[in-house]
């Protein structure tokens, strides 16, 4: 590598790393403040690029017609995250911190939606900055002048909020309010304008992001998602509701992308998750973090009230009409009540984590992921036949869940959530870059049932043994003598050491059977599809059970699968009749979100 | 000018507080004695709306408080000054201060200084470095920039060395001199003896003892039935 090349990608990586520090620090601060994980922070980013696309051929300013839409775009968008905060957000704060959560993600689908109808799907170039559109000579190498604005301007940006977080008394208490809201209360500080200002400051940041992007690479509408992981890293890295934190991470970040493009082509994508998993193995509060104060975790935020069960003769009722109906059906509703029961068994899964264990993972659609890359890569390589792949997925999806699990039961709450997050990204990425064996974007296809299995009522029978048997078999570990020492840990991780648990070795098999259960749903689903994709291991496929649960009620192991036919079907019945589906499925959500804040099977029992 | 009348108090399932009633008259220091874990820091925070009130009523002055944010609670001028004295770690003692500063202004920076000389020494120090004794003076302040018509202090004595101990039972004698109400929960007996005029006392929940000092030295069965020994 010769120096002028090693410059350049320096100076690349830094240019990168402003563009993430302002997305980043937003991202950052409004978690510091009002412990929201804003999922929907990528797409107000995207919807500042649009907006300035739009406003720089509209506005009559000539060449500074680009300067006024980047300011106007972040200015509109801190607008926007100003009336998030108070339509919506504000009336759950009472709520486990995780509706918030289900809220924003929530946001996501609308706003992608909202893009997509407004400017349409293909890709769209934005405009150059005037006066800084050329190149300028660097170490024998043209680099883009804008870059290098950029990264002038990303200091200057850090400047600024130095000075109003340590010059200002609103940025004492920001400060203050990052440590101990109460307290800041209790000193006769108003949270709610608090917290609503925050909110609209980190939204403007991320316009303030998007919108300088914009001559950087081209509009597209999937540029939220891939903008809000990267984001997680960052935050994550430099510690969660640290601005400095964010800057340093951004840098770290931006330079290794850079670098890792020269060195690793072929591995970039796990590089950066890579790092991510172990700063937070190291240090698990980020370079800069400090850790949680006592009692907040995400545990504790979903405190359960006692599982009243559900009446068995519901469930018989149930059961009759699962056996019975399907014959019945067309085939297309077989093929959705296959999706609905792995889904169902998926979530089932996920809540022995997070209801019973209080462990919120971020990344569990790695077992998902692993359970049908497992049998397809059983069956295309080792060439086993299909009964065996089906019954060995899940167990390939454990074993992989024991040793992500060693890592990941160390930490807890929001940096568990995280570090889950980071595997989930590393298993994507491998199985994404990785050509020859997993196909790739192409994904493994002709992932078919066995012959004597593959019509859909056979193959319907076979799903609805494996995953009410799976389902059963959580509820039976739940309420299990080891489920109660998980409830022990989650409620009160020390109360339960003192009286002689060990909490990370039930927290550990609690992540491996997790996986298991996961891993049955993925092989589950991947033979009824007949092929296997990388997103099966993608963000969103991690927060689709997460919804599930939570739309269903945390509370209860019957609100899993209640919350995934829920969701499945609004999905299932809003894709047929819209092209705009994930508008209909967002508003949906946050109608619920608003309307039972404690899950469908709160009310359900209430009632 | 503080009443609770009949406050019933639950933290999360658990009822902790059953028909607290109890007064604190404009200029006056009123203990509120018990053991740990009998519910003084609980009936603090019913005040202050930091646990769920279900039942009772609290006013300060004319104006009910029951139900209101804490930090409404705190611009009425209730000063709570929390056992565990949450000072913000990552702030200056400066900066500290200056998070309570709002309303009346009848504190200032100066005035604070003058009343807790260590902390004009350590004014650009983060909180989180200063001792147990200097972080009790730093949170006492604190609460005092709000400018409160009363404050409730929670075990102030609470792990402080005896030397500190006097001086800040002098501090607090002083807040008394200039008017200030003061609600004080106390495990310590002669700490409360020094500064209040009369005494609660508080065990399970529920008051078993209101009156002044002598009293209560008269009836050596109540100390040792509600009181740690000493």
């Amino acid at each position: 590598m010769s120096p002028s090349i090693i410059v350049v990608q320096l100076l690349s990586g830094l240019a990168k790393a402003m563009v993430l520090f302002l997305i980043a620090s937003g991202l950052s601060l409004i978690f510091g403040v009002t412990r929201v994980v804003n999922f929907a922070h990528g797409s107000l980013y995207m919807l500042a690029a649009y907006l300035t696309y739009s406003l720089t051929a509209a506005l009559p300013f000539g060449a500074a017609s680009f300067y006024v839409s980047v300011l106007a775009a972040a200015v509109a968008v801190g607008l926007v995250g100003l009336v998030i905060e108070v339509g919506l957000l504000r009336r759950v704060y009472k709520a486990p911190e995780l509706y918030q959560l289900l809220l924003t993600f929530a946001l996501v689908l609308v706003i992608s939606d909202v893009v997509k109808l407004a400017w349409g799907s293909e890709n769209k170039t934005g405009p150059s900055a005037p006066g800084l559109a050329g190149s300028v000579p660097i170490a024998g190498q043209l680099f883009p002048t804008y870059d290098l604005a950029l990264i002038v301007f990303g200091p200057l940006v850090a400047l600024a909020l130095w000075w109003l977080f340590y010059r200002t008394r609103w940025g004492v208490l920001i400060r203050a309010a990052t440590q101990d809201r109460e307290m800041v209360a209790a000193l006769g500080v108003d949270q709610a304008r608090l917290f609503t200002a925050v909110f609209a400051l980190g939204s403007a940041l991320a316009g303030l992001g998007g919108a300088l992007q914009v001559p950087r690479q081209p509009l597209t509408i999937v540029m939220d998602t891939s903008i809000i992981t990267e984001a997680f890293v960052v935050v994550v890295i430099g510690g969660m509701g640290s601005v400095p934190g964010a800057l340093l991470a951004a840098v770290m970040i931006g330079v290794i992308e850079a670098f890792g493009v020269l060195v690793l082509p072929k591995a970039t994508l796990v590089m950066t998750f890579a790092v991510m998993a172990i700063v937070l193995i190291v240090r698990p509060w980020g370079l800069l973090g400090r850790p949680e104060s006592q009692g907040r975790g995400a545990g504790g935020a979903i405190a359960s009230t006692s599982a009243v069960p559900v009446p068995r003769a519901a469930i018989v009722a149930l059961l009759a009409a699962l056996v019975a109906l399907p014959p019945l059906l067309p085939t297309f509703h077989v093929w959705v009540l296959v999706e609905i029961l792995a889904f169902a068994l998926f979530a089932a899964s996920l809540h022995l984590l997070m209801g019973t264990g209080g462990m919120v993972s971020f990344g569990h659609a790695a077992s998902f992921g692993l359970g049908a890359y497992g049998a397809a890569l059983l069956m295309k390589l080792a060439g086993v036949t299909m009964p065996v792949a089906f019954v060995a997925a899940p167990v390939v999806a454990a074993a992989c869940a024991l040793v992500i699990g060693f890592f990941c039961v160390r930490l807890s709450s929001i940096y568990f959530a995280m570090l889950t997050l980071a595997f989930a990204q590393i298993a994507y990425a491998i199985v994404h870059q990785w050509y020859d064996v997993t196909g790739g974007d192409n994904g493994l296809l002709g992932v078919w049932p066995a012959r004597w299995l593959a019509t859909p009522l056979r193959y319907y029978y076979l799903a609805l043994v494996a995953c009410v048997a799976g389902i059963a078999l959580l509820g039976v570990i739940g309420r299990a003598p080891f489920g109660l020492v998980l409830r022990a840990a989650r409620d009160h991780a020390r109360r339960a050491e003192a009286v002689g648990v060990n909490v990370r070795r039930h927290q550990w098999l609690a992540f491996v059977i997790a996986g298991f259960f996961g891993g049955l749903a993925g092989a589950t689903f991947v033979f009824l599809k007949g092929s296997a994709f990388p997103d099966y291991f993608s963000v969103p496929r991690s927060v689709e059970p997460l919804v599930m649960v939570l739309l269903g009620g945390v509370q209860a192991p019957a609100g899993a699968p209640l919350g995934a036919a829920i969701y499945k079907i609004l999905d299932t019945v809003a894709t047929k009749y819209t092209e705009y589906w994930q508008m209909v499925l967002g508003v949906i959500l946050v109608t619920l979100v608003l309307a039972f804040p404690r899950g469908v099977i709160g009310v359900l029992r209430r009632g | 000018m503080l009443e609770l009348r009949d406050v019933h108090a639950v933290y999360g399932r658990s009822h902790v507080l059953h028909g607290i009633s109890l007064t604190a008259r404009a200029g006056e220091v009123v203990s509120l004695l018990g053991r740990n874990g009998a519910g003084k820091s609980t009936t603090l925070k019913a005040i202050v709306g930091l646990v769920e009130v279900t039942r009772g009523t609290i006013t300060l002055g004319e104006r009910s408080l029951r139900g209101l944010p804490t930090h409404a609670i705190s611009r009425a001028g209730i000063g709570w000054v929390p056992e565990d004295r949450r000072i913000f770690g990552d702030l200056t003692v400066r900066e500290n201060l200056l998070v309570g500063e709002a309303g009346a202004r009848r504190w200032s920076l100066d005035r604070l200084y003058a009343l807790f000389p260590q902390l004009r020494a350590l004014a650009g120090q983060p909180g989180g470095s200063l001792s147990g004794g200097e972080q009790q003076m730093l949170t006492i302040a604190r609460t005092l920039m709000t400018s409160p018509r009363l404050l409730l202090l929670d075990e102030p004595s609470e792990g402080l060395a005896p030397v500190v101990v006097k001086a800040l039972a002098e501090n607090i004698a002083t807040l008394k001199r200039e008017g200030l109400t003061i609600l004080l929960s106390e495990q310590n007996l002669a700490f409360a003896r020094r500064l209040a005029d009369r005494a609660y006392i508080i065990e399970k929940g529920e008051i078993k003892f209101e009156g002044p000092f002598a009293t209560l030295d008269a009836q050596p069965e109540i100390r040792r039935a509600y009181l740690s020994v000493g």
